[in-house]
Formats: structure tokens, sequence, C-alpha cells
């Protein structure tokens, strides 16, 4: 391992952890201040600048966070598995981070040493699911792990709700893999220049079911079963405490902007926005007004994505078990099937070049999706509706 | 208790597996028990296959204690019975020993009795939808906008008592002391913002579809099973039997409003049930304290009782429409300052009875959507 | 159902109004952030809480003139003991639910009980805020503070509030609680002049007795 490879990784990689972690930071900050404002209350507004009295509407409450959970004590169960009491919040904290370094970020730094992005990958959008796959490892040790019926429960459920919502994730990908013909997110990101998947009628119900499936995939309201406070108290990390705890917590966001990620690049356009354009010339990178914008676009984009995850924490109760369950089943599974199928329809239709053909082809797309969507709730919820009562004199 | 059957136990051995049921304690402290409550379930995977209720954890003596003091100095304890809604148990205890010594209360006492009680209610109905919707998981959104409009209620209760939760207002005869000037027409104030927040929550919550999956089928409660089990308030309304207090004995006053009765058209309740009666009783309510605040008069509020009284010997009891069911207080004097047995009817505890016939077979996630249908106050079940 | 899923985006779009609407307006922002403390600065030490008569904190939403925390004694100005109310009677003592009040008589040099308390102990851990005490007390000598800072750090005896402690004057009470004050003076003139009047009444009566006895013997002696 020469030298310049050893700096060209570090570079390449360490400030990308660095500004992840704090936009993690900031991500815990503002969901604080977001829930709070949609709940009729302040967040933090204290936590500011140590020693001084200067609160920055509470910039530095993560940071005091963060301090305050390397200083608890760490208590591990009696009779609990300490190996795998030690190695969940890692397993759970690794993936997330791995699957980062695929984004189709370039920062100004790397272009003069690497191209694109900081690591190429042919199979990139392959890749980015497998590694994910770990996090279902993970929350399952933590569980068995702990000695806690509480988290026994929850680690199951949230095994089951994982590896069900793992395959409309897939199923909705493999639209967007279909139609460009090629796995490497920069590549996708690039055929996105200009119109994006998301405003395409089959895109646009890929890209619904993708983000309900991340949602579950990475246990948010309104599926956030394993961690339900208010039935088992915290579910799978129910006993952990300090620093793991941190740790779990750090997995969870970081998991979330990765997923955001890959949603933003499969569907949003990746760094798409004004100011950039394709350069069809150079076949290589797409020309921006200044270096770093395409990176200001991605970042903005899942920024939006996770304002729409907390706004749906703020605002939706949690599902059953058994209801997720047949969400992801009876629901998502044959509504993401039935999409690939339109996608593909859709897809010769283009090659066809007609104005005309293509209108008609969105249109019907556009129907049977609704349609099926419609037809998929009626099979499965059919007596569900607000009912009226009777008043007595 | 409950007469469902006992669960059958070959079936898990037959598979050829051997397996057993896991015994969790939803234990006294837990974010959703409503207090220090405890439940000892027996779970087959996710499914409840026995569940059974522990409580007396906050056990305070109560009935015990009012046998050593007067009756007047028992009144702050009824405060703290249901904690919820101090005004109502205040109602209930003055109404029982008003019966005793024979005291005429004046008019304008009466309508500030049926203004405080009304309040009340709208405060613990809307407490409750708030806790019954975070527990059903909405983390805390709901319940911050309940609680939202039950600070504007308590801070009327402040203003007319001195306190906000644990008031001690009602005495027998009347009440402690008038309102403070403007305060009828505060409480107009906050009784005409109140249905735009109940049509703000409901577009909040009415339709929405997880709500309407996670809570209809849930907890079915027959009519019979309510009957026979004693269930008062919304719960036996949801269950179908048009029953209330307040129109059956009209107690106080409530023979001059113009008020209606929701109840189910059917003849079981489900969570679903439950939680919309309350929220058609909350407007219920406000057409109540919009025909008192318009229609009383001046006058005392107090009637001539003595404060140290020595009541023949005799036995009463008084009950009033609580929110959370019928509350009633069974007195007996024997001729001394203090009573010989003083008794609370408590409607938590006797609602309460019916959950494992609700629970069994549900899986364990709606165990705590029927507790929390069901409305329970630690402080009363345990007394 | 119409739309598929419209409950949910209803509800989204209640929760989306209520956080734009929480910049602007008053009731949609719920926190009382201190906002009493006049100059912004909290307290920074143990002893650094008002404790001073005629100190309030006074948020006019939430200190009512109703609102009572615990009791305290009332005395008429100039030296406390000399103007206190309180005869030591001990009636709230016997009255008070929880049984926090302690009350020793107060006697002078030769063993005669004079009206006064010689310790009057309130256990303000124990005192449920309840106003019994004021209700039953013949000579309105017990009323209720609406001090709640309180906090000591001493766990044994910190709030165990003594006589000296509990004694304020009668203008203090009419700085926290105008109204009940004003309507108790009211009530306590009323009576003090029915007494007067009855007095007066019984004087006249007397006198015109000892008259018409005067006259009558004056008859007889003439006779």
């Amino acid at each position: 391992m020469s030298l310049e490879l050893l700096t060209d990784i570090l570079i390449a990689t360490v400030p990308l952890m660095l500004i992840f972690a704090t936009l993690f930071a900031f991500t815990t900050w503002l969901e604080r201040k977001a829930l709070a404002r949609i709940q009729n209350r302040i967040g933090p507004n204290k936590v500011g600048i140590p020693c001084t009295r200067i609160s920055l509407f509470g910039l530095g409450q993560p940071a005091a966070d963060g301090i305050k959970m390397l200083f608890k004590e760490d208590i591990v169960p009696r009779g609990a598995d300490r190996l795998f009491h030690l190695l969940a919040p890692i397993l759970a904290l690794i993936p997330a981070m791995l699957v980062l370094c695929f984004l189709p970020l370039e920062f100004p730094w790397t272009k003069s040493l690497l191209p694109v992005q900081a690591f190429l990958l042919d199979g990139a959008v392959i890749f980015f699911f497998a590694i994910t796959g770990l996090n279902t490892l993970a929350v399952f040790m933590a569980g068995w792990a702990s000695r806690n019926k509480y988290s026994l429960l929850g680690g199951m459920r949230a095994v089951a709700q994982m590896v069900s919502y793992e395959i409309p994730l897939v199923l909705s990908a493999v639209i967007v893999v279909m139609m460009v013909g090629n796995l490497n997110a920069a590549e996708i990101a690039k055929a996105q220049t200009g119109w994006w998947f998301v405003f395409t009628p089959w895109g646009l119900a890929a890209f619904i079911i993708f983000f309900i499936a991340a949602l579950a995939e990475t246990n948010r309201s309104p599926f956030d079963l394993p961690e339900a406070e208010s039935e088992i108290i915290a579910g799978y990390f129910t006993e952990y405490s300090g620093f793991k705890f941190a740790l779990f917590f750090l997995g969870e966001y970081i998991a979330m902007f990765a997923i955001s990620g890959l949603a933003v690049t499969l569907f949003l356009g990746g760094g798409d926005g004004p100011g950039v354009t394709m350069n069809l010339v150079d076949q290589g990178l797409p020309t921006e007004a200044f270096p770093g914008l395409t990176v200001i676009w991605f970042l903005m984009k899942i920024f939006a994505l996770i304002a729409v995850m907390i706004w749906l924490r703020g605002t939706l109760p949690r599902l059953r078990v058994d209801q997720l369950m047949g969400f992801a089943w009876k629901f998502m599974l044959p509504l993401s099937i039935l999409n690939i199928l339109v996608a593909g329809f859709a897809w010769h239709a283009e090659q066809l070049d007609n104005t005309f053909i293509t209108v008609i082809t969105w249109v019907i797309s556009l129907a049977v999706l609704y349609g099926a969507a419609s037809g998929l709730n009626q099979l499965n919820r059919p007596n569900v509706r607000p009912r009226e009562y009777k008043y007595a004199e | 208790m409950s007469t469902a059957a006992a669960p059958n136990y070959e079936l898990l051995q037959q598979d050829g597996l051997e397996t057993s049921l896991l015994e969790v304690s939803m234990g006294p402290h837990h974010p959703s028990t409503h207090g220090v409550f405890r439940m000892d379930v027996k779970l087959d995977g996710e499914t409840v296959v026995d569940l059974r209720p522990v409580f007396g954890y906050l056990h305070r003596n109560h009935e015990k204690l009012a046998e050593n003091m007067s009756y007047l100095s028992s009144m702050p304890f009824t405060d703290r019975l249901d904690y919820f809604n101090s005004m109502s148990n205040n109602w209930a205890y003055a109404l029982a020993a008003e019966k005793l010594i024979e005291v005429e209360v004046p008019e304008r006492a009466e309508y500030l009795r049926v203004i405080m009680a009304e309040l009340t209610r709208l405060v613990n109905h809307v407490s409750l939808v708030g806790f019954f919707l975070n527990d059903l998981g909405a983390l805390g959104t709901p319940l911050m906008y309940a609680f939202r409009e039950r600070e504007k209620i308590l801070d009327l209760f402040e203003q007319a008592s001195g306190a906000r939760m644990m008031c001690n207002y009602f005495r027998f005869g009347g009440l402690r002391n008038d309102v403070p000037e403007g305060w009828l027409e505060r409480a107009g104030e906050v009784v005409d913002h109140f249905p735009s927040f109940l049509d703000e929550y409901e577009q909040l919550l009415c339709e929405n579809e997880i709500i309407l999956s996670r809570t209809q089928g849930v907890g079915n409660l027959s009519r019979e099973l309510a009957i026979s089990a004693g269930v008062t308030g919304p719960m036996l309304r949801a269950s179908g039997v048009a029953y209330d207090l307040r129109k059956v004995d009209q107690y106080g006053i409530y023979d001059r409003f113009k008020f209606r009765v929701p109840h189910t058209d059917g003849d079981t309740g489900d969570c679903y049930d439950r939680f919309m009666i309350r929220m058609l009783e909350m407007r219920e309510s406000i057409e109540i304290l919009k025909q008192a605040l318009a229609g009383i008069p001046m006058g005392e509020i107090m009637g001539n009782a003595p404060r140290v009284f020595k009541p023949k010997p005799a036995e009463v009891y008084g009950r009033i429409e609580g929110p959370k069911g019928e509350l009633g207080f069974y007195l007996i004097a024997d001729g001394t300052p203090k009573p010989y047995r003083y008794r609370v009817r408590p409607p938590s505890l006797i609602n309460l009875t019916v959950l494992r016939d609700m629970c069994l077979g549900g899986k364990i996630a709606d165990t705590v959507i029927i507790l929390g249908s069901i409305d329970i106050v630690l402080g009363e079940v345990d007394r | 159902m119409s739309i598929l899923g419209a409950g949910i985006f209803k509800g989204m779009k209640v929760t989306l109004w209520n956080f734009v609407l929480s910049y602007f307006r008053r009731d949609r922002l719920t926190t009382n952030d201190y906002s009493w403390r006049p100059d912004g600065d909290l307290p920074q030490g143990i002893g650094d809480y008002p404790k001073e008569e005629g100190e309030q904190l006074s948020d006019t939403t939430t200190v009512t003139n109703y609102s009572r925390n615990f009791p305290m004694l009332l005395h008429d100005g100039g030296e406390p003991m000399d103007t206190v109310r309180c005869v030591a009677c001990q009636i709230c003592e016997r009255e008070c639910p929880p049984q926090c009040i302690y009350i020793e008589k107060d006697y002078d040099e030769n063993g005669k009980y004079i009206k006064r308390p010689a310790v009057f102990d309130i256990d303000v851990s124990v005192c449920m805020s309840c106003q019994i005490c004021v209700e039953v007390c013949p000579f309105d000598a017990i009323v209720m503070n609406s001090q709640f800072e309180l906090s000591t750090p001493d766990r044994f005896g910190g709030l165990l509030v003594r006589r000296d402690d509990l004694l304020k004057s009668n203008d203090y009470y009419h700085q926290i609680h105008p109204e009940e004050a004003a309507a108790r003076d009211q009530k306590m003139a009323a009576e003090k002049a029915a007494k007067e009047a009855k007095k007066k009444a019984a004087e006249e009566k007397a006198r015109a007795a000892a008259e018409k006895k005067a006259a009558e013997a004056a008859m007889g002696d003439a006779e």
C-alpha cells in the first residue's frame, strides 16, 4: 500500500465522515426543534456557546448531549451476552457509514485526485442493498443480547419488519436501474439531468414506495414498532446506556442519511439543479456554476427528505405489527411488481419516439397504477371507515 | 371477575416443538399504563393468551382516613381521588353529604356547579383523547394540542378557586367563594373557542387511516357484558346503552338544559366508538356550558349549612355522572361529627374489571390501546 | 375513500399549519419561558430565591387573586407579636386534614393563658394547601400566602416554618390578595361594629334599668 494511495483514501473518506457527523448533530437539533414547533412548544434553546450566556437557538445542544452520553455509566445486565452487547451498536453503525461512500457526491477537493466520487463502483446500487441488510442483524443481536423480554420482542418485531420491507425497496430501485441500464450510482444521477425520474408516473409510484419502505428500514415513525416507546419502552435498545446508545442513535440517523441519499440519487436527480448542466461532449462530469454546487443541491435534497420524515414522525401514530406486515406483503409488493411491468411497457413505448404515444402511455400508466393502488387498498382493509352515532334526548 | 374460558394449552405441544408462553409484566413503571398499574400478560408470539391486572400501588387509605376526620376535612381528599376531575369528585361528595343534612343550595351556586362540572368534563375528555393518541404512537402531538386547551380551563379554575387541579371548591350547601370579576366572560371566551379546536382535532385524527385500522374492531365489549359488569360512563354508551345519570337522576339543575346523549347504534363497542363518543360528548358539554353561562343569575353562593355538624344516624348514597362513569359516595352517619363508614364507588375500577375479556385474543399492542380507552386514573382505582 | 391516504394528508396539513403559525401567533406557542423574571436573569445560587416580605413573583396569568400556596399568620402592623390575631385556640390544628400544624399556647409568668401562640409550626412539606385552616379560623388569623419559591437544601427541618416566619402584616395581605383582604377587613369591621352596637345597647339597657331602680328608690325614700 503506497503512501499516495493511503492519502488518497484518507482525503476521500475522512472529510465525508466528518461532514456527515456534523450533519447528524445538526439533524438531531433540527428534529427536536421542528417536532417541538409542531407541538406548539419551543425546542431546546438554552445551550449555545459553552461558558457564555449566548444561546444560539440551542445549537450547542447536540454537543452537550454527546458529552453527556460519554460520561454515562455503561450498564450491562447481569447474564447478558457481553460480547454481542458490545458488538451490536458497532454493527449498526458500520454499514450505514460504509454506504455513504458510494453516494455520488463530488467534493471539490477530490476532483483533482480521484474521479467523480469517493469510490467508483460499477455495482453501487447492489452493494448498497447488500450492506444495509446488515442492519437487521445488528438489531437482532441487540435484542437478544440484552436478556430482557421487552428487548427480545422489539428485536423480533424489527427483524420481521426490516426483512419484509426490503423487497419493495429493492423492487422500486429495480425500475430505475431498468430505465437507465446501469447500476453505477453516478451514471444514474447523470442520466436524470434535466428531467428527474420522480416526474414520471412510474417513477413517482416507485419513489413513494421507496420512501415508505425506507421509513420502515430505518425504524422511523410510523414504523417505529421496534422502538415503540409506549408499549415496550425502548424496544431493542432498552438496556443500552451511555455511549452504546449514542452509537445506535448515530447509526439510525446515518442510515437515514444513506437511504435518503440513495433516494435522491435514484429518483430526485442526484446533484441536479439550477446551475448544473450536462456536458455531453465530455461524457464525464456535469459542469457546475461553482465547484461544490452539486454537493449543495444533493445535501439540500437529502434535508428535504429528512424534513418530510420528521414531519411524518410528528403527525402519524404507529402501525401494529400484523398491519405493518400486511401492508408490506399485500399492498406494496404487488404494487411494486405491477410498477415494474408498467415501467417496462413505458420504456418500450418511449423507444418509438412518438409524442402522442408517450402521452397515451403516461395516461394509461397513471390510471393503471392508481387503480391498482385503490383496488389493493379495498382488498386489504374493506371495513374501515368513519362511523355515525345516534343521540338520545 | 370474568367469564372467559381459560386458553387451551395442549395446542402448543402438539406441533412437535416444546415451547412455552412468554410472560411479560407490563409493570408498574411503564409509559402507558396511566399510572402505577401492572398487567401480567402471557403471550403466544404477539397474541395475548392471559392477562392478570395487578393494582394497589397507589392505595392511600382514603376511606379509612375519612373515618377520623370531620366531613368538611375530607373534602380536600376527594380532590385527590381522580386527580384529573377534582371538581366532579367534590360535587359527588357534597351531594351525598347534603342529603345527610338537608340543606338548600342557592340558584347561582347550582349554575356554577354545573359550569364547573362541565368544564371538568371537557378537561378530562380532552386529556384522555390526547393520552389515547399518545399511546397509539403519535409521539405527543395531539397530546400537546389537547393540553394547550386544558391549560386555558385550568387557568379558569385557578382564578375561581385558587388552585389548578386540587380545587377544593365545593362546600355543603354551595361553593366556597364566588367567582371573581370577569370570570364569566373569560369562561365564555374559552367555550367559544373550543369548537374550532375540536374541528382541528378531528381533522388531524378522525379520518386518519392508521388510527381507523388500529382502533376499529379492537377491544369489543358487548352490551350484555357491560351491563352485567356494572360498567358506566362513556364505555357503557359506546356499547349501545343510552344511559346518562344527568338524564336519569337529574341531580342539580340538569333538567333545565337541553343536551343530547351520544351512544352507539348496535350492541358492541370497540375502542374507536369509545374515542368518538368522548369527542361527541365534548360538543354536548359545550352546549350545556353555553346555556348555563347565558342563564346564570346573581345571588349568594352558600346556603345555611353549619360548618361542623353532627348529622343524625342515616345512610345515604350520592352519585353523579362523572366524566369516567358513575362516581358515588356512600356515607353512614352515626350522630358524631365523623362518618362511621365512607365508601367511594370508583368508576375506573369497576370499568377495569372487563379488561381481561376485552384483551384476550388480541395483540399486545392492542392491550395498551384498550387500557387507554377504558380511561382509568389510578388515584380512583386504588383510592 | 376518495383519495388514497386522504386522512393522512389532512393530518399532515394540520401539523404543518401549526408549525408555521407557531412563529407568528401567541396562542400557538404555549411555552411560558420564565417570563415573570423582569430582567431575564435566572437564579444562580441556592439563596437567590426571593424570600423577603413583599417580593412577589407576579405573572398575572398564573398567580391570581385566590391562588394559594401555604398559610401565613396575620398581624395588624407594628410589632408582630403585639398585634397578632391568633389566640392559639387550636381549631385549625384539629381540622387540618394532613395534620401539619403544631400549636402551643403562651402562658405568662403566673401560668395564666395569654391569647397568643408560643409555638406555631407548619410543616410545609406536608401541607396540601387545602385552605381548611383558613375556613375554620374564627378570628381571621390565618390566611393563604402565595409564595412558592420555598426550596431549601436542608432536608431535615428546612421545610418546617416557624411562627416568626409565618407572621406577615395585613398590609402585605392587601398587596397579594387585594379583593380577598378587603372583603375580610369589611367582614371584620362589620362584626366589630355589630359587637359594639350590641354592647352599647346592653349598656343602654343596664343604664336605663339602673336609672329606673334609682328613680324607684328615690320615690321610695320620698314616701
